[in-house]
């Protein structure tokens, strides 16, 4: 663009460097003092700090620098700072028969508080922060186990998991799947789901309920019992009391029995410490469920 | 005779991409090798409808319909970008937006959020970058841009990147890179449009009628060059079938993880700072009318800032797997680099000094200047994050979210809608902009967003990271991860705001350089033709 020389300096203004690019024009301005200061403390600082900390690559290995710093080390230092501390009550806790906690106050504190800490951590995730559940997690504030509410059945839980492949002490059921396999009728699903809508005591269809119940007798009542209450053996759910791992509507129903269902639950073993389990065993079992 | 060759080479890989859709082993494959052949197609269908009909040009002028594209690019995908950002914060505070099922799993926000971050980054800066490149080098250098067509292969070479970077992302197409998200092959596309780039801006510079090269150009080479190789090394990688997405990294591990975050860091380095600090050094002085303050300035901070930056890249993996001594390194160089960063604020905003009564009156300048203002704080703040003890609170937090957002829609961001502002009357020869209300308008409502998004990502971040190291008198932790994410909500909703003003002023920009090309009139030009300066 054809262009006239640049008007863009003032009186008074310090001398420019005679360049000139499309109008712009530079100033002979010297480099601001602080910045220049500023800039060679931060390099005096960065020479300094890497003469006191690991900094420089050798052939084999780094400058380990003057403090000794590793912060590998700092970190097994406070674990070990905190491992020693927890010792002795985590070892009582271990030898402490699983029932006996509670009795003794200082235990049963140091059990809640990391059982807590281990469940928010490691539990929450399908179990919900307040222990709640979700579809197809249990809920673990009420009086409905699974495979027992006592805290040994709770502890044996946690430990081996359910149904999980990596634990050979894992608890172990399978339902069959009644439609998918074709040992039940499509007519025969729909009969013994209004059934186990009348045992849990909910709106169904009286006719078929009958009809289902014969269908539950030969079918279901190995496993949930004549009187569909379950059995923590098999971790049979009671169908009696109205609450639902996978949902109580006809449709969650008739694909419960129509699919089966197959939660599961990984073992603890391999990541959580003896302590650990039985901590967290204790604070789930002082939910308000625990028998 | 050209023309043939291309029709050849165009030809070819239309029929050839067409067959590798056949036999496509992913579905973002299957959609990239339909839009290469329907690309390829197009092209081939253009050359030969205009075959002999296209008149050279005068080798007199400047290019400038190159970079009016650029300009209507930039400013189209910038509203792109701040779309699809504003949509993934709102799905983090409100999950049930990610629509999983309704969409197949393609507006989740994994799969968004790298399409945010490429869109911003490589579609709304890259072609800011690119097409401020070329305006600057040639008015700077008072020539023509060297290599004839070679320029608008730079321009439609990049959007078929985007185009191609864009689907394969939604369609779960990605190397899992953070800002390298791009596939193998797409890859392998940005090295050859990138080095078209590099070879014209370098031809065009070889070429200058001008003794000196000026400073802007400084920054824009060390920019192409340092981009150009650390996009090479950081995708090193083998496919793992030719006719599908996936590829294996070369490098593996820590070294993999160092490797990444030399070019991740970098890319803010070089990319977002280097590179836009040369299109601050042209339109801060031209919109100011003032000389730049300090030519020593700006030699001593340039040659310092880029061989600074490129070791400051781990402190990315403070407290990883990394060595300490890898660690130190990056932590004391982005310290070191504090200064040299600063010194593009300093020339910025001293170039303005004499010229701060245009404040009141140019709502542009005062969005140049509260971009420098953002350069300067988020320069602060990156090596102050990088020192280890502030990194092991703010590492993994929100806190890194804010500052990445205060430096890219404060510092990018603005700049290039001064450019815009700046160039869009000059490149269709118009006597103004249409409306500096409306400017004013836009400053207002992303300067506000930005606050909004900087200030409840800060208060999150920190709160977050205070959370995850809580223990109790024993050890134990005492908040759950949930915990941290509920006490977030209100600073999620706060900073979905925060972008949805940032957008709202982007829509404001394009409707007024919309209305500044058609409702204005033309300016009668005093010709096109250019001299060097003396």
């Amino acid at each position: 663009m054809s262009k006239a020389p640049a008007k863009t300096t003032k009186p008074g203004d310090v001398s420019t460097t005679g360049h000139e690019w499309d109008g712009i024009q530079e100033f002979n301005n010297p480099l601001p003092r602080w910045w220049l200061w500023t800039f060679y403390i931060c390099i005096v600082w960065a020479i300094g700090y890497s003469i006191a900390y690991p900094a420089w690559p050798l052939i084999k290995g780094a400058t380990p620098g003057l403090l000794g710093a590793s912060t590998r080390a700092d970190v097994e230092a406070e674990i070990k700072r905190f491992a020693d501390a927890n010792g002795p009550i985590e070892a009582k806790l271990v030898a402490t028969d699983l029932t006996a906690i509670s009795a003794d106050k200082d235990l049963a504190s140091f059990a809640g508080n990391a059982g807590k800490a281990v469940f928010a951590t490691w539990c929450s995730q399908c179990h919900g922060l307040g222990a709640n559940g979700a579809v197809g997690y249990p809920n673990l504030l009420d009086n409905d186990w699974l495979w027992g509410g006592d805290i040994e059945a709770i502890y044996t839980t946690v430990m081996h998991g359910v149904r999980n492949t990596e634990d050979l002490d894992a608890r172990y059921s399978e339902m069959p799947r009644f439609g998918t396999d074709g040992l039940l009728e499509e007519a025969q699903i729909g009969e013994v789901v209004q059934y186990v809508r009348q045992l849990s005591g909910e709106s169904h269809d009286g006719t078929k309920a009958e009809a289902g119940a014969v269908v539950f007798a030969d079918n279901c009542a190995a496993c949930h019992g004549d009187d569909g209450t379950g059995n923590r053996d098999l971790g049979a759910p009671n169908l009696t009391d109205a609450i639902w791992l996978y949902g109580g509507s006809e449709a969650a129903l008739t694909q419960t029995v129509a699919n089966a269902r197959f939660g599961v639950m990984p073992s603890w073993a391999p990541r959580l410490s003896e302590a650990e389990v039985r901590a967290v065993a204790f604070y789930v079992h002082s939910l308000g469920g625990g028998e | 005779m050209w023309d043939y060759v291309k029709l050849i080479a165009l030809g070819a890989v239309a029929v050839l991409a067409a067959y590798a859709a056949t036999l496509a082993r992913d579905p973002a494959y299957l959609a990239n090798a339909i839009e290469v052949a329907a690309v390829a197609a197009i092209a081939f269908g253009w050359i030969l409808v205009t075959l002999g009909k296209r008149k050279p040009a005068p080798a007199n002028e400047y290019m400038d319909d190159v970079i009016r594209a650029g300009v209507i690019a930039t400013a189209s995908w910038g509203i792109v970008g701040f779309l699809v950002g504003a949509t993934i914060a709102f799905e983090l505070a409100f999950p049930a937006l990610n629509l999983s099922n309704e969409t197949l799993g393609m507006m989740n926000f994994g799969r968004l959020r790298p399409l945010h971050t490429s869109a911003v980054i490589f579609a709304f800066g890259g072609n800011a970058l690119i097409m401020s490149a070329f305006y600057v080098v040639q008015r700077t250098c008072a020539v023509r841009l060297w290599g004839r067509g070679l320029a608008w292969f730079v321009f439609w070479g990049w959007q078929v990147m985007i185009l191609l970077a864009a689907t394969a992302y939604v369609l779960g197409g990605t190397q899992s890179k953070e800002y390298a998200e791009t596939v193998w092959y797409i890859d392998w596309w940005i090295v050859v449009v990138w080095l078209a780039f590099l070879a014209v801006f370098m031809g065009t510079l070889f070429n200058r009628k001008e003794p000196h090269i000026y400073v802007a150009n400084w920054f824009y080479l060390s920019f192409i060059v340092t981009i150009a190789m650390l996009h090479v090394v950081n995708n090193l990688a083998i496919p793992v079938s030719l006719f599908g997405s996936v590829s294996v990294q070369v490098t593996g591990g820590v070294q993999d993880a160092m490797t990444q975050w030399w070019y991740g860091h970098n890319a803010v380095g070089f990319f977002l700072t280097a590179g836009f600090l040369g299109m601050m050094y042209y339109f801060v002085p031209k919109q100011a009318e003032r000389p730049i303050y300090s030519y020593k300035l700006s030699i001593i901070h340039f040659w310092a800032l880029i061989f600074l930056y490129i070791w400051a890249g781990p402190h990315h993996l403070h407290y990883t797997a990394l060595p300490d001594w890898a660690s130190t390194l990056g932590m004391v160089f982005s310290i070191m680099l504090w200064m040299p960063s600063w010194g593009g604020m300093i020339n910025g905003l001293m170039t303005l000094s004499g010229a701060w009564d245009k404040l009141r009156t140019d709502p542009v300048i005062r969005m140049m200047v509260v971009s420098v203002g953002f350069y300067g704080m988020s320069t602060f703040e990156g090596p102050m994050m990088s020192i280890k003890a502030v990194n092991s609170l703010s590492h993994y937090t929100d806190w890194t979210i804010g500052h990445v957002h205060s430096g890219a829609l404060g510092w990018n961001g603005m700049i290039t809608f001064g450019a815009l502002y700046f160039l869009t009357p000059r490149l269709w020869a118009r006597e103004r902009l249409y409306s500096l209300s409306l400017v004013s308008w836009h400053f207002w409502l992303a300067t506000i967003g930005i606050v909004l998004y900087a200030a409840s990502m800060w208060v999150t971040g920190i709160m977050e990271g205070l959370m995850w190291r809580e223990v109790d008198a024993n050890g134990f932790l005492v908040n759950a991860f949930a915990d941290t994410v509920a006490a977030k909500w209100p600073m999620y909703v706060t900073r979905a705001t925060g972008g949805t003003l940032y957008l709202t002023g982007a829509c404001i920009m394009c409707y007024n350089l919309w209305a500044t090309v058609a409702k204005q009139p033309r300016k009668e030009a005093a010709g096109v033709a250019f001299v060097p300066a003396e």
